[in-house]
């Protein structure tokens, strides 16, 4: 092989993935992927939530390992035995969640774990020097001695990436890097990028901002519930394409129930505002108006960050609003305990089912039957046989496939964990049911049943709102589509609105 | 309930494994129980005393304190939190009932009340579920960390104690017939059916405890608090009520077992219970509760407050310096976590 020949291309490939699978608990999370990674270029992995962006970066980082396929690196097959192995060959990844210590200088942070060790100790002026000239490169002008927390979230981002660049990263991965950036934030970002690939140095970038990672990017990669839908350099593909390969035909994730009237207003939010739980002093939610009427669907569509989240929360009693009303037919709650929401008739089945839907100590049953303890209790003890009977129907109601209501939450699939949390709120008997991100990584069979039992509940005459990142599910069984977008409504259709109008309205595919 | 899930979960397909690893888990899950036994049986062929009625009614009444501020600890670790407090409550309301026995001076009436011992033991019972409280609602409604909360309350409530009696100790709790308040060692003294009083209580504590844990609402509440906070919220649960009611039990039940150390010494002092907490919660943790929360049971901690009390009184017996006593203690404790991290790290529970 004429190696020494290929290495003098610009657009030699120095890590590429082969046939790259990966299964979590039986599901599927990546069904072979193969692309290529160019030195000197930005590769953009384009895909949907879930669609298993994260996943791949995590095996080219070394987090995980594939269960089949290779990552080849300069030619040659290697298996990481951690991230820091894979560091060490040169990779670096900059997560979402900036992985700096706040309370440390920028020159600490950047030689964590690495420190130079001098004859007295830490040799922090030969440690200083080289920042300077790192961040020199970057055209930055950081004091190495400030406390990361007081920069601010680009410049952050900026010590990150004068990390990787330290212990000489040949490819940079960053997750969504713009996030939360400015707009000028975004171009200095962008400006550094092209002089990284200038250097050789290979980029793997990930962003849901799909013009803005179009301004950038060299080759575009695709995927799509694991599989890899398309891959293209950038001369070959504009916005549409993108959007064409992400979004793919539509499975069948059921069609709005039809065959009964919708009944009164059970749920109505009047100018709801909910500050930043974070105290980021601005509303997250913002004088959102919605109504909901029993036996109806609907489905609230947005990108991260869009307020769908606390919405709900704050709908259910976990997030305090700051003004607005929430009544449940026609009577206020807003004064009520969650508790008392959910006896009066509200359910909120949460987005981390890990974080917020399960207790991981105890059983299936133990789960399904945790939020509706008091309608099996009588007088001081609560009734074996009358709990017994309602972990039953819930098991047939929600359709869980566990060896019997004992044996612990975690021996579950995903898809089924998620049924838990549905059938622990629904035997409740919500008259309004609301659900955030109810189809999050659990595969289509298990998500087209979830639709499918939250339709089979709206035609019951319960009202359900559930919020989803993906468009193919917006137009299932949703009777109406609501987009929000920095805490408004910034669209509402009916079942029959395209793909392409969603996404627009999301502010997913139009330049910001 | 946990054990068949663990083997259908873990357990390799092979046969002959299977039929190792589910002996080894019944070791594990019943590493008290079995530690017990074999205790009770060394120190048996050690000493022709220990395995005698007399001689384990005595050792179990020597229990039945640590055990009773066990019971109140176990509710607090189910919760996810801790409770540091329990030996000076335990001090506080011991002091207390003394005092009282002494007679309640009210100046501005110019009487001095002698309280009935029933009435001693209700003020005394109320004070601990009043410094209790006082934890849960720190923890609770200001989220200080439980571990800060009653470690702070420890320190106020043995200076209180101090305080109250100027460092000294009542010595006269019999009472006075004249006075109509005597019967104070009833419950450190008397027997039911040829138990001591305070193994009688023990009995009844636990068995309270057990089914408010197993079958009642507020166990099932208490189960999830502590298993998953969050869960529990979005659950419905009245996660603050559940903890500020764990701190109060506890601290009612350290005042009853100060109400029993106190009479079983005829005495109050101010620095009794001193370290108590410690052996407290060295107990729960043998019985197998993860100090995370939402794991454990009350046989579990029964079973791990006598395994403390059976080999430091079999240590004596046999005339091992008390010394050594702490060594041992310390070793149990450490193997208990020990297998405590075996039996739940290997569940795979994410």
């Amino acid at each position: 092989m004429s190696d020494a020949a290929i290495s003098r291309r610009a657009d030699e490939v120095v890590l590429a993935a082969r046939n790259i699978a990966k299964s979590y608990n039986g599901v599927k999370a990546l069904k072979g992927v193969n692309f290529d990674v160019h030195r000197g270029q930005v590769t953009t992995l384009f895909g949907e939530n879930g669609a298993g962006k994260s996943t791949l970066m995590k095996i080219l980082s070394g987090v995980v390992r594939p269960t089949s396929g290779e990552v080849i690196l300069d030619g040659q097959p290697i298996v990481f035995s951690s991230s820091t192995d894979a560091r060490n060959h040169g990779i670096s990844i900059i997560h979402q969640e900036l992985s700096l210590a706040p309370n440390l200088s920028v020159r600490d942070n950047i030689f964590m774990g690495r420190e130079i060790n001098g004859a007295a100790g830490v040799n922090y002026a030969e440690e200083e020097r080289q920042v300077r000239e790192l961040l020199a490169e970057l055209q930055e002008d950081i004091d190495p001695l400030t406390p990361v927390e007081e920069l601010r979230l680009g410049q952050q981002q900026i010590v990150e990436i004068a990390r990787a660049l330290s212990i000489d990263s040949r490819i940079l991965i960053m997750d969504e890097p713009t996030s939360a950036l400015s707009a000028t934030e975004v171009e200095v970002l962008f400006k550094v990028i092209r002089d990284l690939t200038a250097k050789g140095v290979s980029i793997v970038y990930i962003s849901h901002h799909l013009e803005e990672a179009l301004q950038i990017t060299d080759h575009a990669v695709v995927l799509r519930d694991g599989n890899m839908t398309a891959y293209a350099p950038r001369a070959d593909i504009d916005l549409e394409w993108i959007v064409r390969n992400m979004v793919g035909e539509n499975y069948d994730l059921g069609s709005p129930p039809t065959g009964h009237d919708f009944g009164s207003v059970l749920l109505s939010v009047r100018g709801l505002s909910v500050p930043d739980p974070a105290g980021g002093g601005y509303n997250v939610v913002d004088r959102m108006s919605l109504d909901v009427r029993a036996g109806e669907i609907v489905c609230i569509y947005g990108l991260m960050g869009a307020g769908r989240t606390e919405l709900l929360e704050t709908i259910a009693g976990k997030l305090s609003a700051s003004s607005g009303e929430i009544a449940l037919e026609g009577r206020e709650i807003s004064h009520l305990a969650i508790g008392e929401r959910i006896a009066s008739g509200l359910a909120l089945v949460p987005e981390d089912r890990q974080r917020y839907g399960l207790v991981q100590t105890m059983s299936v049953g133990q789960n399904l039957s945790l939020a509706s303890i008091m309608e099996f209790t009588r007088g001081v003890f609560t009734s074996l046989r009358l709990e017994r009977a309602l972990i039953q129907k819930s098991i047939t109601d929600v359709t869980v496939k566990t060896d019997g209501p004992d044996v612990p939450i975690g021996s579950l699939s995903g898809g089924n964990q998620q049924k838990v949390v549905i059938g622990k709120m629904l035997a409740t008997q919500p008259k309004v049911l609301l659900l955030d991100e109810p189809s999050r990584g659990i595969d289509i069979g298990a998500k087209a049943e979830v639709f499918r039992i939250l339709a089979a509940h709206a035609a019951a005459g319960q009202a359900i709102v559930y919020t989803t990142s993906e468009v193919n599910e917006c137009l299932s069984i949703a009777h109406r589509i609501i987009i929000m977008r920095r805490g408004r409504i910034s669209a509402e259709f009916t079942s029959d609105v395209t793909k392409e109008k969603i996404m627009a309205a999301s502010g997913e595919a139009v330049a910001a | 309930m946990t054990q068949t899930s663990a083997n259908r979960t873990t357990a390799s397909p092979v046969a002959s494994a299977k039929g190792n690893t589910g002996l080894i888990k019944l070791l594990l899950k019943g590493r008290a129980f079995f530690a017990l036994i074999a205790i009770i049986v060394v120190f048996s062929f050690l000493s022709p005393n220990y395995l005698t009625i007399s001689n384990l009614l005595i050792m179990s009444s020597h229990v039945a304190i640590y055990g009773i501020l066990a019971i109140g600890m176990l509710v607090v670790i189910l919760s996810g939190g801790i409770d540091l407090s329990v030996g000076s409550i335990l001090a506080l309301c011991g002091v207390v009932a003394g005092a009282l026995m002494q007679g309640m001076e009210l100046k501005p009436l110019g009487v001095i009340l002698f309280p009935p011992v029933w009435a001693v033991i209700v003020l005394t019972c109320s004070l601990g579920a009043l410094v209790g409280m006082l934890n849960g609602i720190l923890i609770a409604w200001f989220r200080v960390p439980a571990f800060v909360t009653t470690l702070g309350v420890m320190y106020m409530a043995r200076g209180i104690a101090l305080l109250m009696t100027n460092g000294l100790t009542y010595n006269n709790l019999a009472g006075r017939p004249e006075l109509g308040n005597t019967g104070f060692d009833w419950l450190g003294f008397n027997r039911l059916f040829g138990v001591p009083i305070s193994v009688v209580v023990l009995a009844v504590l636990a068995v309270l405890t057990g089914l408010m844990l197993s079958r009642s609402a507020f166990g099932r509440w208490l189960y999830a608090s502590g298993g998953n906070e969050n869960a529990a919220e979005l659950s419905g649960v009245p996660v603050k009520r559940v903890k500020i009611t764990v701190y109060t039990l506890s601290g009612i039940l350290s005042a009853i077992a100060g109400l029993v150390l106190s009479s079983q010494l005829t005495s109050a002092g101010p620095t009794a219970g001193t370290t108590y907490e410690l052996t407290a919660i060295a107990a729960v943790v043998i019985g197998g509760a993860a100090l995370t929360g939402g794991r454990g049971t009350v046989r579990g901690t029964m079973l791990g407050a006598f395994v403390i009390g059976f080999l430091s009184d079999g240590l004596v017996i046999i005339g091992v310096s008390s010394y050594w006593q702490t060594v041992f203690t310390g070793a149990v404790i450490v193997l208990a976590v020990l297998m405590n991290t075996i039996q739940y790290g290997a569940r795979g529970v994410r």
